[in-house]
C-alpha cells in the first residue's frame, strides 16, 4: 500500500502511508487507539476508500471496492468483532454470501467435507453443524478464520485477534498462524500487544497518529525499542498546573472483578486508591477494561467481585440511580448516544440528572423557570455557544455538547468524576477549554479518574498514571517520574510494576 | 448526504412546528385527493362528497351531534396512546382495552348491589381499572420477558373481544332479539347522561377533554413527564441517568388502558346502554385512535383536534353511505390512506429535499 | 359409526379451513424470518378474495382468479415494503395502514358483488384409487380442491427452501444480523423485499381460496379476522413453515370444535385459544438460550441502515 491518505470530518486517519508486506511472512501493525492500523486494513478490505494513495498487489496496481472484491483478490480478514450470524451454523455461516456455481442448493456436504479438510490441515477443528451461539468465542474465531480460508485467501488479515481469547486459545492460534504462513499465506496482524509482536511477527510496522513510525525486523529489534517508536513523542507542552495539594482518600477499590457484554471477564482484580484534590489518569489502549471501569463506577454494570467504596458506599453494589445522588459526576465516553438526550433541549439536557429534587421539582411539577436560569447560568459559565436554551441538543456541536455534559455533571460540585475520554472528537479550542475544567475540578477539591486514549492528555492532566491492560492494573506510578519507555511496555502488557502510592 | 444527478436529500438540522403542521396539512390533502378519485370512480363529483360531508358531520344539530359521539372515545383513546407512545410503547391494544373497560362497567351496571348514586361513579373507576390492567399484562410481559409490544397487545384485543361474545351469550345473557345477543339494559342510574335527542354522552368528552389537559401537563411539566419523554428519546441516555424504564413503561401503560377503558364505559353506558357485540361496540375506535394519536405527533393537546377531525371523517361516512349510497367502508380507505400518506411524509420531515437548480 | 363420521368430518373441515390459514402463514414466515413484520396480511387477503372472486366470475375460470389473486397480494405487500425497508417507515403503522386500505377497498369496490355465488368455483377431487381406503379415504381424498394439496405440498419446499438453499441462509440472516449479512455481500433490501413479496403472494392466494373455493361468494369483510390469526399462527409456528402446518390445522380444527363442544364449553373462549397459544408461546421463547433456538429472528420490525445516513 503507498501513500495512502485516509481522512474523517476533523481527523486524518491514515497520513501518507506506506506498508510492504512480504509474502509468506506474519506482518505486525503496531499501534495505540487512534493511530491508524484497523483504517488502514479497512482500506485494504475494500471496508473504506482511500482518499489518496494506491494498492499494488504482486506489483499490479489494484481497486478493492467492497469486501467482496477483496475476496476475489484473495484477500481476507478476521474483524474484531465477528462478523457471524449467532443462529445460524457454522457450514451455513462460512457459506453466507457466497455465490458459488452450484446453483441455488446448498451442497453442505461437499461444504462440510473442504471445511473438516481445512480445518484438520490448519489445526481449526470446529463442529461444523454447531450453532455459532453455542460455541465458544475461540471456536468462533476459527469460523471467522475458515471462513476467509474456504474463500481462498492468501492475505489473511487479523484485527486484534487475541482480545477476547484465553492464553490458551492465543497459543493455540498462533500455532495456526504458522501453520499458515507454512502454506504459503501472508498474514497481516493488527494489535497493540508487544509480546505476540515479539511472539509470532516477522516484522513490524508501527504507526503513531496516522503516520508510519518504522519498520523493522522483529529479531533484530526489541520490546523496548518497540514501546518507545509505538508511544515515543517529544516533550510536550505541559499545562501549567499547580502543584497537587492531595487531601483524603476519598476512593478505595479492591479487587474489583467485572464482565464485559459478552460476558468475559473485563476487569481482573483492579485495585486503587483516588484522593481528594488529584487526577489519576487511566491509560490503556481501548478494550483493556477501561470502559467497564467507568461502568462499575457509575452504576451502569455490575461488578461480579471486589468493592469500590466511596467513603461509606460501596460503589460496585449502588444504582445509577443513587451513585449520582451520592455527587460523583460521569461524563461518558458516547456523550451523544448516552450522555444526552439530543431531542430534547438544552436546558432539559442540563437537568437530566437533577430533575428529582429541588429546586427543579417542586411537588411532581418540573419548575421551569429554574430549569432557565440554570441554563443560562450554565451556558455562560462553560461557554455553551447555542442560540437559546430552548435549542434542540442535537443540533449543537461536539464540543458544545461537551460543554454541556460538564456543565450538567460537575454543577454540583461533585467529590468525585469519572471522565471517560472527555476530548475525543474535540477540537483544539474545546480540548483545551474541557482539560483546564477538570483541571479547576482537582484545584477545588474534587477526585477526577481520568480515561482517555490518548497518552499526551494523561501525561498532562494527571498526577499519577495507572495503566491498563486486560483488565489488570500493570502499575500505578506518579506522573513526574513516569517514563514513557515503561508506560509504553506497561499498556502493551510487558511490564508490570510494583503499586507505588 | 446522497447526490444523484439533480435532487439533493440530506438531514433536516431542525424540525421547526411549521414543517410539521405543513408536512400533516400536505399528507391529508394528498389521502383527499386519493380519495377523490375513488369518488370520480363512482360516478360522484369529490366536491359533491366533501361538501356533503362537512355540512352533514357539522352542518346540522344532528350531524355535529354524531361527530361528536365518535370523537369522544376517539379522544380519550388518542390522548392514552400519545402517551404510550411517546415511551415508545406501541400500544394496538386499545380496542381490547376498551372492550375490558366495558365489561368492568356493565358488572358494576348490572350485578353489583351499591347505592344508586354511586354506581355511574363507580363504572367509571372499574372502567379505567379495567383497562388498565388490560394495558398492564402486555406492560409487563415486555419488562420481564421482552416480548415484542406489538404483539401481545394485538393477540389481547381478540382475546378480550372474545371474552365479550362469551359473556353476552352465556353468563350475562339478556333477552335476545332477532338474533343479536346483548345483555340487559342498563339501569337509569348506570346510564351516562346524554344531550337530549342525541347520542352524546357529554361528561365522558369533559372527561375526555380534562384528561388531554391533564396528559399534556404531566407528560410536558411533571417529573415522571420528564422521564417517559426521555425513555422515549434515548433509553440509554435514561439508563445513565438512573431512570427506571420498567416503572415508567408500567405506568404509561396504566394511562394508557385506563383511558381506553374509560372510552368503553362511555361506548357502553352512554352509547348502548347495554354489552352488545364487540364489533358494534367499538366501530374500531382502537385502531383509528391510532392514526389519530400518529397525526398528532403524540401531543395529547392536538388530540383534541385531531379526534374531532376523524370524527367528521366517521360521520361524514355515514351521510354519504346514506345520501350517495357509497358504501361505508371508503372511510375505511380513506383512514388507510391518510396514514400511509403520513407515513410516507416523515421522509420529509427527516429529510430536505431540494433541486440543484436552486443555487444557495 | 358415530365417531368415525365425526373425525371424518372434522379432519376434512381441518383441511379445508386450515389451507388458507396455512398459505398466509408461509408467507408471513418468510417476511418475518426475514425481518420485516407484516400485518397487513388481513388487507392482503381481503383484497386477494376480492379480486380473486371477481376474476374468477368474470373469467370463469377458477385458476386465473387465484393468479390474479396472487398478483394483488404482491402488489399490496410491494406498498408495504416500499414503506418499511425503502422508506424505513414505522412496519406497525404501514402495516396497519395497509389493513385498512385493503378492508376499506375491498368493502367499496366489493359492493355490486355482494351475495352473488360464483358459478364456476374450484372443483372438487376425488382422487381414484384412494379415496376408497377407508376412513382416511373420505377424510383425505374426497372432495376436496387441489389447493389443499398444494398447500401441503408446499410445506416441505418452503422449509427447505428455507433451511437447506443459499437462499434460505441469506433470508435468514439478514432477519438475525443484517449488518453482518451486509458485509458478506448479501442485498438485505433486496432480501427483503423478495420475502415481503412472497408474503404477499400467499395471503393473496389465501384470500383468493377463501373466495373460490371455501365459500364462493363475495361478502364483505369475508376474511373474517383471518390476518389477525396468522400472525399469531407465525409465533406458534416458531417461524417454522413444518410447525406452520400442524398449527394451522390445529387451529383450524379448534374452530370447528368449537361449534361441536358447544354444550360444553363455550366456543368463543376455545375460539381465543389461538390468540392465548402465541403469547405463551412468546413468553417460553423468551429465555435466553430458547430464544437463540427458536425464537424470533432478532432484527424483526428494525429497518437497516448501512452504518450513519
Amino acid at each position: 500500500m503507498r501513500g495512502i491518505v485516509k481522512r474523517f470530518p476533523g481527523v486524518i486517519a491514515n497520513d501518507e502511508v506506506d506498508l510492504v508486506v512480504r509474502q509468506g511472512e506474519i506482518h505486525c501493525l503496531l499501534g495505540e487507539n487512534g493511530a491508524g492500523k484497523t483504517t488502514l486494513m479497512r482500506i485494504l478490505y475494500g471496508l473504506y476508500q482511500p482518499d489518496e494513495g494506491e494498492i499494488l498487489l504482486n506489483g499490479e496496481a489494484i481497486r478493492v471496492a467492497s469486501p467482496k472484491a477483496a475476496l476475489a483478490h484473495r484477500i481476507g480478514m478476521v474483524h474484531q468483532h465477528f462478523h457471524l450470524v449467532p443462529t445460524l451454523s457454522v457450514e451455513e455461516n462460512v457459506v453466507l454470501g457466497l455465490s458459488e456455481g452450484t446453483g441455488p442448493f446448498l451442497r453442505l456436504r461437499r461444504t462440510r467435507e473442504k471445511l473438516n479438510r481445512l480445518a484438520g490441515e490448519y489445526g481449526l477443528q470446529v463442529d461444523s453443524q454447531a450453532k455459532i451461539w453455542q460455541l465458544s468465542v475461540g471456536q468462533q474465531q476459527r469460523v471467522e478464520i475458515l471462513k476467509a480460508l474456504y474463500r481462498e485467501a492468501d492475505i489473511l488479515i487479523m484485527d486484534e485477534p487475541t482480545s477476547v481469547l484465553t492464553p490458551q486459545e492465543v497459543d493455540a492460534l498462533f500455532g495456526t498462524l504458522r501453520t499458515l504462513v507454512d502454506d504459503g499465506l501472508t498474514i497481516v496482524f493488527i494489535t497493540h500487544k508487544l509480546n505476540e509482536v515479539m511472539e509470532v511477527s516477522d516484522r513490524v510496522t508501527v504507526l503513531r497518529k496516522g503516520k508510519v513510525v518504522a519498520t523493522v525486523e522483529t529479531a533484530t529489534s526489541s520490546k523496548a525499542e518497540l514501546a518507545r517508536l509505538m508511544v515515543g513523542r517529544e516533550v510536550v507542552f505541559r499545562i501549567e498546573k499547580a502543584t497537587a495539594e492531595r487531601g483524603e482518600k476519598i476512593l478505595e477499590v479492591k479487587d474489583l472483578h467485572a464482565n464485559n457484554d459478552r460476558g468475559l471477564p473485563a476487569l481482573r482484580g483492579v485495585t486503587f486508591d483516588l484522593y481528594e484534590g488529584e487526577i489519576l489518569g487511566v491509560a490503556g489502549v481501548s478494550g483493556n477494561g477501561q470502559h467497564e471501569l467507568s461502568e462499575v463506577l457509575t452504576g451502569l454494570r455490575k461488578a461480579t467481585r471486589g468493592t469500590a467504596y466511596l467513603e461509606t458506599n460501596d460503589l460496585a453494589k449502588c444504582s445509577a440511580r443513587e451513585i449520582a445522588d451520592f455527587g460523583v459526576a460521569h461524563v461518558p465516553t458516547e456523550r451523544i448516544r448516552a450522555g444526552t438526550v439530543p431531542n430534547m433541549t438544552i436546558r432539559e439536557n442540563l437537568i437530566l440528572k437533577s430533575y428529582r429534587a429541588r429546586p427543579f421539582c417542586r411537588w411532581v411539577f418540573l419548575d421551569q423557570n429554574a430549569a432557565t436560569e440554570n441554563a443560562c447560568h450554565a451556558m455562560r459559565e462553560y461557554e455553551i455557544s447555542a442560540p437559546h436554551d430552548g435549542t434542540a441538543a442535537k443540533n449543537l456541536s461536539g464540543g458544545n455538547i461537551q460543554r454541556l455534559v460538564l456543565a450538567r455533571e460537575l454543577s454540583g460540585s461533585p467529590r468525585f468524576i469519572v471522565a471517560a475520554h472527555p476530548t475525543y472528537g474535540l477540537d483544539v479550542g474545546a480540548t483545551e477549554q474541557v482539560r483546564q475544567v477538570l483541571l479547576d475540578q482537582r484545584a477545588q477539591g474534587a477526585g477526577v479518574l481520568v480515561i482517555s486514549e490518548d497518552l499526551d492528555e494523561i501525561l498532562q492532566l494527571s498526577d499519577r498514571i495507572l495503566v491498563l491492560f486486560g483488565g489488570e492494573v500493570m502499575g500505578i506510578m506518579q506522573t513526574a517520574e513516569a517514563e514513557l519507555e515503561e508506560i509504553g511496555l506497561m499498556m502493551a502488557g510487558s511490564h508490570r510494576r510494583e503499586v507505588a502510592v | 448526504m446522497t447526490r444523484a444527478n439533480w435532487i439533493r436529500i440530506e438531514r433536516r438540522p431542525t424540525l421547526s412546528p411549521w414543517v410539521v403542521l405543513g408536512v400533516s396539512v400536505a399528507a391529508i390533502a394528498a389521502a383527499l385527493i386519493a380519495a377523490g378519485i375513488f369518488f370520480k370512480a363512482y360516478g360522484v363529483s369529490p366536491w359533491r362528497a366533501y361538501h356533503l360531508i362537512i355540512t352533514g358531520a357539522l352542518g346540522s344539530k344532528v350531524g355535529i351531534a354524531e361527530t361528536a359521539r365518535r370523537t369522544i372515545p376517539l379522544l380519550l383513546i388518542g390522548v392514552g396512546l400519545t402517551v404510550a407512545f411517546r415511551a415508545l410503547f406501541w400500544n394496538i391494544g386499545a380496542e381490547g382495552q376498551l372492550l375490558v373497560g366495558a365489561i368492568a362497567a356493565t358488572g358494576v351496571a348490572l350485578f353489583v348491589p351499591m347505592p344508586e348514586f354511586l354506581r355511574l361513579p363507580v363504572m367509571f373507576v372499574a372502567g379505567f381499572v379495567g383497562g388498565a390492567m388490560w394495558g398492564l399484562v402486555p406492560a409487563v410481559l415486555k419488562v420481564k420477558f421482552g416480548i415484542n409490544d406489538v404483539i401481545s397487545t394485538l393477540m389481547l384485543n381478540y382475546v378480550a373481544g372474545f371474552i365479550v361474545q362469551w359473556l353476552i351469550l352465556g353468563p350475562w345473557k339478556g333477552p335476545t332479539a332477532r338474533g343479536f345477543a346483548y345483555t340487559d339494559k342498563f339501569p337509569a342510574s348506570a346510564m351516562i347522561p346524554r344531550i337530549p335527542g342525541t347520542t352524546v354522552h357529554w361528561p365522558t368528552l369533559i372527561l375526555g377533554v380534562l384528561a388531554a389537559v391533564i396528559a399534556y401537563v404531566w407528560v410536558a411539566r411533571t417529573r415522571q413527564g420528564f422521564e417517559i419523554r426521555v425513555v422515549g428519546e434515548n433509553p440509554h441516555a435514561a439508563q445513565y441517568a438512573g431512570i427506571s424504564q420498567t416503572k415508567v413503561v408500567l405506568a404509561v401503560m396504566l394511562v394508557s388502558g385506563g383511558l381506553a377503558g374509560l372510552a368503553g364505559v362511555g361506548e357502553v353506558a352512554g352509547v348502548q346502554r347495554m354489552l352488545l357485540d364487540p364489533a358494534k361496540l367499538s366501530l374500531g375506535y382502537g385502531y383509528t385512535a391510532i392514526i389519530v394519536a400518529w397525526l398528532a405527533r403524540r401531543n395529547p393537546l392536538a388530540v383534541i383536534v385531531t379526534s374531532a377531525l376523524f370524527g367528521v371523517i366517521m360521520a361524514g361516512g355515514d351521510v354519504i353511505k346514506v345520501s350517495l349510497g357509497l358504501p361505508f367502508q371508503l372511510v375505511n380507505v380513506f383512514n388507510g390512506l391518510i396514514l400511509f400518506f403520513l407515513i410516507g411524509s416523515e421522509m420529509f420531515m427527516r429529510y430536505r429535499v431540494s433541486f440543484a437548480w436552486r443555487k444557495r | 359409526m358415530e365417531w368415525q363420521t365425526w373425525l371424518v368430518s372434522t379432519v376434512s373441515f381441518m383441511l379445508v379451513h386450515g389451507t388458507p390459514l396455512l398459505l398466509a402463514t408461509l408467507g408471513e414466515i418468510y417476511a418475518e424470518r426475514s425481518g420485516v413484520l407484516n400485518l397487513g396480511i388481513e388487507g392482503m387477503m381481503i383484497m386477494g378474495a376480492y379480486a380473486g372472486f371477481v376474476t374468477a366470475y368474470l373469467t370463469r375460470s377458477p385458476w386465473i382468479g387465484l393468479g390474479v389473486a396472487a398478483a394483488v397480494g404482491c402488489g399490496f405487500s410491494l406498498i408495504h415494503a416500499f414503506a418499511s425497508i425503502t422508506l424505513r417507515a414505522n412496519q406497525v403503522v404501514s402495516g396497519l395502514a395497509l389493513t385498512l386500505l385493503g378492508l376499506g377497498l375491498s368493502g367499496v369496490l366489493g359492493r355490486p358483488w355482494g351475495g352473488m355465488p360464483l358459478p364456476n368455483s374450484m372443483p372438487k377431487i376425488m382422487v381414484p384409487v384412494l379415496a376408497d381406503i377407508p376412513i382416511l379415504g373420505p377424510m383425505l381424498f374426497d372432495g376436496h380442491t387441489l389447493v389443499e394439496y398444494i398447500a401441503i405440498l408446499l410445506v416441505p419446499l418452503m422449509w427447505f427452501i428455507l433451511f437447506r438453499t443459499k437462499i434460505g441462509i441469506s433470508i435468514r440472516s439478514v432477519g438475525e444480523d443484517p449488518a453482518t449479512a451486509d458485509s458478506l455481500g448479501v442485498n438485505v433490501k433486496r432480501v427483503r423485499y423478495l420475502c415481503v413479496a412472497v408474503g404477499g403472494i400467499l395471503a393473496g392466494i389465501a384470500g383468493g381460496y377463501l373466495a373460490v373455493s371455501y365459500r364462493p361468494a363475495w361478502t364483505e369483510g369475508m376474511t373474517g379476522g383471518m390476518g389477525w390469526i396468522v400472525i399469531a399462527l407465525t409465533i406458534f409456528a416458531f417461524w417454522n413453515p413444518v410447525i406452520g402446518l400442524a398449527g394451522a390445522y390445529l387451529f383450524a380444527a379448534l374452530y370447528h370444535l368449537s361449534f361441536r363442544l358447544q354444550p360444553w364449553v363455550s366456543p368463543e373462549l376455545l375460539q381465543a385459544l389461538p390468540y392465548v397459544f402465541a403469547i405463551v408461546v412468546l413468553v417460553f421463547v423468551s429465555r435466553g438460550s430458547l430464544q437463540r433456538r427458536m425464537g424470533a429472528p432478532a432484527a424483526l420490525t428494525i429497518p437497516y441502515t448501512r452504518g450513519e445516513d
